[in-house]
């Protein structure tokens, strides 16, 4: 019966409308697992933009090993990451790009910002090239302070976004 | 370039043959840079470094600081070198105010700046990993550099960002039982990497993809001005520790390292014959160091030099040699900071290695310059 | 800058340098009690060249200060570079002295290839004429480059120019470096550009 609805013309409007029917019937259990696959899975981009990435790299060390709570290490296309790590300081320089790189990503997307730099300029509170936080940049949803935050900041706060990403309402984005 | 958008967000005109690519910021191959290539199929024609993504205009807000208040600051080029970076700014201010330093201190200085030397090229020799796409050679030095960051940690309280050494000395001194911890921890640490020489060194692919690239020849290191491990690898016996000893590396033995080749291969092996170094000279510092004593002078608050004088300080950093030249005009912040650092210093060798080189070969003979972006942007 | 300030830093030096300087690496002659005579020695031969274009602004154990007129500072590179073994340019460091209107450019030059000269760092300064209101590159304040003379100074000077908006005649390639594309301010290394809040 089913084989009869769909045809060649109609394929796409159907399977648009089964979204629809999906997100509305089978919000909760469909939303949760949707959910889990997106929190087990977090794809940083590669990008550095000062110094904390430092830090960052010793958080992919074996010692620290962010991996095992689901952060995969950083990834060079952009095109497949949901997540951008941003690491310190963004100059008025970097601040175009780092929009560049955020709008080039595919929803879902979420922003952690690391480092008392991009949060609100820290150490280069008075610096004629830093943005004070980067929130008039891309929206950001976990803060993570430090100067350099240690590793285990940062997977505290990578557990905090997951923790915020399981209260979402993953239709949001279907 | 079109006058639509700013200048270095604009497109260029694809040329029918010549290809003009930019190659970072956001790229695992460049780092916090941008570099500019121009390709001709697949070797590159002409290329031009496009630095200044963190430029955080340290030299300016220094003016504003005074000379204590400038030590948290000046380190934060380089944080995981952040000792080496802060040594010649902490020795000419010692010149300015002519303030003499414990014969302790000088030592635990002299341990500090090694065991930071190690961590940073353990971390260059990483991310030198992820360049190549050897994913074992990130993993090996990035655990194996914990082993000396707990020691940092234990000496000064910070995993990176030590803030510890103060013009007249260091800040803390070193906690109870220090000498022995220190002692095991590089002795080990001296037996793992001795095993790198076997996984990575002698490792094929990683002689495939450096051996050749990028042969910088000696005339064009010193025409260059090239410093530390880019100068070293292509046979000019240069090394400040030895040349112009500051502190207490002249009653200490360096030996220093050169090799012939000038090739990224020769430039990746400097460093790490440097750490096997590092380790000895740590091990003879920890010997010859004084067991008690005071390690740091009282300073009177809000120090100034005495009337306009100017210092020009250089270390030998875990990238090379690296000055700092302060103006003083007699008030508490200084008139005027300029680090000359040794990434900027090396840059000028990127444009002439990379002509002529295939655009695969980018990263490695990038990286291989012992570049921290961050240092050269200030 | 004044020698007779520069003559009491000389004499309080002795006391200062508290590890009696090592007499084995170091090549230059045991060292006198007024000025080191290795570093003298250099400083007359520049001397004896240029006789009194060139003013001697101090030295120091292992540091020549060199102050020279901007018209004759590509001269004195040159002798320097092939007359004296110095081979390479280590940093180049804008000062602003908005007192004296003038905006001086610091040249540390150093050799690799002469193992008696490994210590020395030769300081070569100049000033160029400040401007009250700077259009970097449109105006007065320009000297001539020495990136002919020392190939390493490329990047220095463009840096330079984009933080002081000293504009080196003569350079290939001065374009902006370090600042953002879209910078308009004045060049933010000059006494007068002050930051946030200051």
């Amino acid at each position: 019966m089913l084989k009869d609805l769909v045809t060649p013309e109609n394929a796409n409007v159907f399977i648009g409308k089964l979204g629809d029917i999906l997100e509305k019937a089978i919000d909760k259990p469909l939303g949760y697992a949707i959910n889990w696959g997106r929190i087990w899975s977090l794809w940083p981009v590669h990008i550095e933009t000062a110094c904390c990435s430092v830090e960052f790299g010793a958080a992919s060390s074996p010692r620290y090993d962010v991996e095992r709570f689901g952060i995969i290490e950083a990834f060079g296309s952009l095109r497949q990451c949901d997540l951008v790590v941003v690491q310190g300081t963004i100059t008025r320089k970097m601040a175009p790009r780092l929009r560049l790189v955020y709008d080039q990503m595919p929803e879902p997307k979420y922003v952690i910002a690391m480092g008392a730099c991009a949060i609100t300029g820290g150490l280069y509170f008075d610096s004629y090239n830093v943005l004070p936080g980067i929130d008039g940049v891309i929206p950001v949803d976990v803060y993570v302070p430090g100067c350099p935050p240690r590793p285990e900041t940062l997977i505290q706060g990578c557990m905090l976004l997951q923790e915020k990403i399981k209260r979402m309402k993953a239709r949001k984005f279907v | 370039m079109t006058n639509e958008l700013p200048p270095g967000l604009a497109l260029r005109k694809v040329d029918e043959r010549i290809m003009t690519l930019n190659v970072g910021p956001q790229h695992p191959g460049s780092g916090h840079m941008r570099i500019i290539v121009q390709i001709d199929g697949d070797y590159i024609v002409a290329c031009d470094p496009d630095p200044g993504y963190v430029h955080r205009g340290e030299e300016k807000m220094a003016e504003y600081r005074n000379y204590i208040l400038n030590i948290p600051h000046l380190e934060r080029p380089v944080i995981h070198d952040s000792c080496n970076v802060l040594y010649p700014y902490v020795l000419g201010v010692e010149e300015l105010l002519g303030i003499e330093v414990p014969e302790r201190a000088k030592y635990v200085r002299v341990i500090a700046s090694e065991l930071n030397r190690c961590i940073y090229i353990m971390y260059w020799l990483a991310i030198y990993g992820i360049f190549l796409g050897h994913s074992t050679m990130f993993m090996w030095p990035a655990g194996d550099r914990e082993l000396l960051i707990d020691l940092m940690e234990k000496m000064t309280g910070a995993r990176v960002t030590h803030a510890h050494f103060v013009p007249g000395g260091v800040r803390n001194d070193l906690p109870p039982n220090f000498e022995d911890v220190c002692l095991r921890h590089v002795n080990y640490f001296e037996k793992r990497i001795k095993e790198y020489a076997a996984v990575f060194y002698d490792n094929p692919i990683l002689i495939a993809r450096t051996r050749d690239t990028g042969v910088l020849s000696r005339q064009d290191a010193i025409r260059f001005g090239t410093t530390g491990s880019v100068l070293r690898a292509s046979g000019v016996d240069y090394d400040l520790r030895k040349k112009e000893p500051y502190d207490v590396y002249d009653e200490l033995d360096v030996h220093t390292n050169v090799m012939k080749e000038g090739d990224s291969y020769a430039r990746s092996r400097i460093p790490w014959l440097d750490m096997l170094e590092s380790c000895n000279i740590i091990r003879q510092a920890l010997q010859k160091m004084p067991k008690s004593g005071s390690v740091r002078v009282k300073l009177k608050p809000n120090p100034k030099g005495k009337g306009f004088d100017t210092v020009y300080k250089r270390v030998e950093s875990g990238r090379g040699s690296l000055g700092c030249y302060i103006v003083s005009d007699g008030k508490p912040e200084p008139y005027r900071v300029k680090l000359s650092v040794p990434s900027f210093r090396n840059l000028v060798a990127l444009p002439n290695l990379l002509r002529g080189e295939k655009l695969g070969n980018m990263p490695s003979v990038y990286w291989s310059l012992n570049y921290w972006p961050v240092e050269a942007d200030r | 800058m004044s020698s007779d300030v520069k003559t009491t830093t000389v004499d309080s030096k002795p006391e200062v340098k508290s590890p009696p300087p090592k007499p084995a690496a170091k090549k230059t002659e045991e060292k006198p009690v007024e000025l080191p005579a290795f570093e003298k020695s250099i400083s007359d031969k520049i001397i004896e060249k240029f006789g009194d274009k060139v003013e001697v602004g101090f030295v120091k154990e292992d540091r020549i200060r060199i102050n020279v007129g901007k018209e004759d500072v590509h001269n004195v590179a040159e002798f320097i570079r092939d007359g004296l073994n110095y081979d390479h340019v280590e940093s180049v460091s804008g000062v602003d002295y908005p007192q004296d209107n003038e905006i001086e450019v610091v040249y540390h030059i150093g050799s690799y290839s002469d193992s008696s000269l490994a210590r020395q760092i030769l300081v070569l300064a100049t000033r160029a004429q400040r401007e009250t209101n700077p259009i970097p590159g449109n105006d007065a304040t320009k000297l001539p480059t020495l990136r002919d003379v020392f190939y390493s100074v490329e990047f220095h000077e463009r840096e330079v120019f984009e933080m002081l908006g000293v504009f080196f005649e003569g350079h290939p390639d001065n374009r902006r470096l370090l600042l953002p594309e879209d910078w308009a301010d004045l060049p933010p290394l000059r006494k007068d550009f002050a930051i946030k809040g200051r």
